[in-house]
């Protein structure tokens, strides 16, 4: 059986990984779990790991992403590694603001701030 | 074609458990906003609103049931509001009984977000008295 296709362009950069979403949408619960398990096996392929989620192609979240958002960030703490968000739109800003996810989850202009943020 | 004043576009709308058909319900509720000239956030606003009601009802209200039980989507779009409800066939749950998720405890929860997203952004939002049909409202801001 083929593979599925992956939902996520990776790359990696001086010390940290880059993650962007292909879709625009991100709200099927299905294609989420992919996609949170795709960046979940990028996590335990690193000792301490360093992430940059961008979200500059999207343009709709649900809550279930959200879900998917705060395991990860959990799983990277675990390994005492560091996520940072980036390139988020005011209108998906304003549903981390909603649910206050933007008091525990570090999210940052550009790639080049996240980047610059790294302990 | 843009729909103008006082009239309406109002469907029925039957979903089953499948990200196609929920995106086709997504897209037809969506559609109707465009052709009354809704601002983008409306949109935004509207979509993630019925997108969370959707998810509530199968993951929730649906858990118990037969894989293939569909739920409905009614929506009555306007020049000025957008009404939609939606239908599940569970046995319905109490919304009160949901811890709120902005709670400094409750931040790291991986769940239960969608109902404060539903009433952040719609004008109204409430269930009927069994908790299985979620009748919501949205009126579209001054100026837009």
């Amino acid at each position: 059986m083929a593979a599925s296709e992956s939902r996520i362009r990776v790359k990696r950069t001086e010390g940290f990984i880059q993650v962007e979403f292909v879709d625009r949408n991100i709200l099927d619960e299905g294609n989420i779990r992919s996609i949170s398990d795709e960046i979940a096996a990028l996590i335990d392929a690193e000792p301490k790991p360093k992430m940059i989620i961008s979200f500059a192609n999207v343009e709709h979240l649900s809550s279930a992403a959200l879900g998917a958002l705060i395991t990860l960030n959990n799983k990277i703490r675990a390994r005492t590694g560091q996520l940072r968000l980036s390139n988020i739109n005011p209108q998906i800003f304003e549903v981390f603001a909603i649910t206050r996810l933007n008091t525990i989850l570090q999210i940052h202009p550009t790639n080049e701030d996240a980047a610059k943020s790294f302990v | 074609m843009a729909a103008s004043h006082g009239q309406h576009d109002r469907a029925l709308i039957t979903v089953v458990n499948d990200p196609a058909a929920i995106e086709r319900a997504e897209d037809r509720v969506v559609e109707a906003l465009t052709r009354f000239n809704y601002p983008r956030a409306s949109v935004f606003a509207v979509r993630l609103s019925l997108h969370e009601a959707m998810s509530n009802g199968f993951r929730h209200g649906h858990r118990s049931l037969p894989e293939g039980t569909p739920i409905s989507v009614q929506f009555d779009a306007t020049d000025d509001t957008v009404e939609i409800i939606v239908e599940d066939q569970g046995p319905g749950f109490d919304p009160n009984a949901i811890p709120d998720p902005t709670l400094e405890e409750n931040l790291e929860r991986g769940s239960g977000r969608g109902l404060l997203l539903i009433r952040a952004y719609m004008t109204s939002a409430e269930y009927n008295s069994k908790g299985n049909r979620l009748q919501m409202t949205y009126r579209r801001p001054p100026g837009a």
